[in-house]
C-alpha cells in the first residue's frame, strides 16, 4: 500500500515540478480555441434550447484537454522510463501490479482534473452556467480521464520509441478526441457521421460532461456512464493482466 | 539448511542464443562471490533473472531460500541490485530518488538510513543536487545506494566499479567490505580482476552462457603455473631451458616457474651457457592468466 503512494506521489510530482508545460500550456491552448470558436461561431443557432454555441463549447473544450493529458500523463512518463531505463527501479521493488497500474491510473487522473479545471476557470466568463448536475459533472470527468490514463499506460508499455508513441497519439488518440462532438451537437450531423461518431467512446464521456452542465445532451447521461464506464472497466482488467504477465517490461 | 541464492539449472535464450546454458551453482550466506566472465558470457542476464527482470525459460532461483517465481515478493525484499547500465530519474534530487526507492519497497520513514548511505558513499553534500547535475561516478555511487535502501541481506553488483576514479573504488569496497562483514553476502561482476582476486573468496567464471569455472580463490589461483620469471639475457636462451620457455614480451623471455627453487637451477644453467642476466624479475601468476588460459578454452 506504501509503495502505491509513493509511485502516486513521485508520479504527480514529476508532472507538477513541470507544471508550466503539462497543465498551464493545455489551458492556456483551449483558451484559444474558445476565443476563436466563439467568435467566429457566436451568430451560430443554439445547440440546444437556451444554451448559446459559446457556452456549449466550454464543456466540450475542457473534457478534451482532460481526455489528451490523462493520456500524455502516464504515456510519456512510462516511455521515458523505459528509454533511458530508470523503470528498473521500479521492477525491482516488489511492487504489485496494481500498486503500478493504480498510481499511474490516478496521477493520469489528478493531471486531467488539474488541466479541466484550469480550463473551466479561464473559460467560465464566456458564459458557463453553473452545473445542473454536479455529481453527473464529477462522474465524466473522473472517469473520462481515467480511460484515457489507461490507455495511456497501454500505449507507454507497447510501444518502444517515442515515434511509435507519437504515432498511437496522432492516429488514434487525437482523431477520437477531435471527432468526438467538442465543436458541434452530433445531432446536426448528416445521419451516417452521427452514426459513426456514436462509435466513439470520447463521444460519450463529452456529451456526459455537457449533460453534467447544461441538464441535456444528445443521448441519455446513463448510456454515456454505461460505454465510458464499460470501456474503463474493461481496459483496466485487460491491462492488469498485461501487466501481471511481464509483458515488453520484464523480457 | 538454506543457500543465500540457489541457482538450479537455469537456461535463457534470446532468439538463436542461447545466453544461459544450465547453469548451476549456490553462494553460501555471507561469502563474498565473484562472478566473472568477458563481454557477453551472460553475467548480466542471470542476474536479471535472479532479480525477476527477467524470466528464466527453465530452472530455478532462489533467494535466501525463497523462490524468485513464485514467492516473488518476499525474494526481491531479500536482494540488492546494482544495475550495470547508468541509469537515472532526471527529474529528482538524490535525496527524493532515495526516499522514493525506500517507499517503493514499502519502507516509510528510512531518513536515518539514507543519510548514513549518503555519507558512505560521499554523497552528503549532494543530496539535494539534482540528479541531472551529478557526474557519472556520482550518479553510480546513488545506484549502489538505491540497491541498499531496503537493507537487503544478498547485495549484487553488476560492474559497480565501471567509470568510478580510484579513490571512490577504494572507499566502495570499504563499505561493501563492511556490509560483507556484518554478513551481508555480496555478489560483483567485474572486469577488474585484481579487484575481484583481492575481495572476493569464491569465484565462478562464466562463457558464452556456460559455468566454466566455479571454485575457491586459492584453488583456482594454484591451479595455473604459479610463477613466472622474465629475463634480459645477453645471449640466446639456452636449449635446456626450452621446456620452460612460454613466450617473449619486450625483449624479454618469460620462463614458467613451476616452483620458486626452479629458479637456482635456471641460473646455474645461464652461468653454464655464459649467458649473462642483465635484468630479472618474478611475478605471482594472477587470477588475470587463470582467466585468459580458461577463456581460451584450456584447462589452467
Ligand atoms: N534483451 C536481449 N535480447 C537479445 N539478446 C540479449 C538481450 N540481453 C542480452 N542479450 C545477449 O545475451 C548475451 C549475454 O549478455 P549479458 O548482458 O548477460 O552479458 P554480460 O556477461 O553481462 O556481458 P558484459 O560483461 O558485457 O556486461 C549477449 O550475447 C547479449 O547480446
Ligand atoms: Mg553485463
Amino acid at each position: 500500500m506504501y509503495s502505491f503512494v509513493t509511485l502516486l506521489k513521485k508520479e504527480i510530482l514529476r508532472f507538477w515540478k513541470v507544471g508550466f508545460q503539462t497543465v498551464m500550456a493545455p489551458v492556456l491552448t483551449a483558451l484559444l480555441y474558445q476565443m476563436i470558436f466563439s467568435h467566429v461561431l457566436s451568430q451560430h443557432v443554439e445547440a440546444y434550447p437556451g444554451v448559446s454555441y459559446t457556452a456549449f463549447l466550454i464543456p466540450g473544450l475542457a473534457m478534451m484537454s482532460m481526455a489528451q493529458n490523462a493520456f500524455a500523463n502516464s504515456s510519456s512518463s512510462l516511455i521515458q522510463s523505459k528509454i533511458t531505463g530508470s523503470i528498473v527501479f521500479l521492477l525491482l521493488p516488489p511492487l504489485s501490479a496494481p500498486a503500478f497500474f493504480g498510481a499511474y491510473l490516478l496521477a493520469s487522473i489528478v493531471r486531467g482534473l488539474a488541466v479541466g479545471a484550469g480550463v473551466l476557470l479561464v473559460t467560465a466568463g464566456f458564459g458557463l452556467p453553473l452545473p445542473a448536475q454536479p455529481l453527473w459533472l464529477l462522474a465524466f470527468a473522473v472517469l473520462g480521464c481515467g480511460v484515457l490514463g489507461a490507455l495511456g499506460i497501454m500505449a507507454g508499455i507497447w510501444a518502444d520509441k517515442f515515434d511509435q508513441l507519437a504515432a498511437f497519439q496522432n492516429f488514434l488518440i487525437m482523431p477520437l478526441t477531435f471527432l468526438s462532438g467538442v465543436f458541434y451537437s452530433i445531432n446536426s450531423l448528416p445521419p451516417l457521421w452521427r452514426g459513426v461518431s456514436h462509435l466513439n467512446p470520447v463521444f460519450y464521456m463529452i456529451d456526459g460532461f455537457r449533460y453534467g452542465f447544461f441538464g441535456q445532451a444528445d443521448v441519455s447521461p446513463w448510456l454515456s456512464l454505461a460505454v465510458v464506464g464499460g470501456c474503463f472497466v474493461a481496459l483496466s482488467a485487460w491491462l492488469m493482466r498485461l501487466i501481471v504477465s511481464g509483458y515488453k517490461l520484464r523480457h | 539448511m538454506t543457500h543465500a541464492i540457489s541457482i538450479d539449472a537455469v537456461s535463457k535464450r534470446f532468439a538463436s542464443l542461447q545466453a544461459l546454458d544450465r547453469i548451476s551453482f549456490t553462494v553460501e550466506h555471507g561469502e563474498f562471490f565473484a562472478l566473472l566472465g568477458p563481454n557477453g558470457a551472460g553475467k548480466t542476464t542471470l542476474i536479471s533473472a535472479m532479480a525477476g527482470l527477467s524470466r528464466a525459460d527453465s530452472g530455478r532461483i532462489r533467494i535466501m531460500g525463497l523462490d524468485t517465481v513464485t514467492e516473488t515478493r518476499d525474494a526481491r525484499m531479500k536482494l540488492g541490485v546494482v544495475p550495470q547500465e547508468l541509469v537515472f530519474d532526471p527529474f529528482f534530487s538524490v535525496r527524493e530518488t532515495l526516499t522514493f526507492q525506500s517507499g517503493y519497497f514499502g519502507i516509510r520513514r528510512n531518513d536515518a538510513w539514507v543519510d548514513e548511505l549518503l555519507h558512505k558513499l560521499g554523497l552528503t553534500d549532494k543530496a539535494n543536487v539534482n540528479m541531472r547535475a551529478l557526474s557519472g561516478g556520482m550518479k553510480r555511487r546513488v545506484m549502489v545506494a538505491q540497491a541498499l535502501v531496503h537493507r537487503p541481506p544478498v547485495i549484487v553488483l553488476d560492474e559497480p566499479t565501471a567509470g568510478v576514479d580510484v579513490e571512490l573504488r577504494q572507499s566502495l569496497w570499504t563499505f561493501v567490505k563492511e556490509l560483507n562483514a556484518a554478513g551481508h553476502t555480496i555478489v560483483l561482476t567485474t572486469h577488474y580482476l585484481e579487484e575481484a582476486e583481492a575481495l572476493c573468496s569464491r569465484i565462478a567464471m562464466m562463457k558464452k552462457g556456460r559455468l566454466i569455472a566455479l571454485e575457491n580463490k586459492d584453488t583456482l589461483l594454484s591451479r595455473s603455473a604459479a610463477r613466472e620469471v622474465s629475463l634480459q639475457l645477453s645471449g640466446e636462451l639456452p636449449a635446456s631451458l626450452r621446456p620452460l620457455y612460454l613466450r617473449q614480451q619486450d625483449g624479454r623471455h618469460i620462463l614458467a616457474l613451476p616452483d620458486i627453487s626452479q629458479l637456482e637451477r635456471v641460473l646455474g644453467e645461464l652461468r653454464l651457457a655464459a649467458v649473462e642476466v642483465r635484468e630479472l624479475t618474478v611475478h605471482e601468476t594472477g587470477l588475470e592468466q587463470v582467466f585468459v588460459k580458461l577463456m581460451h578454452g584450456g584447462q589452467a
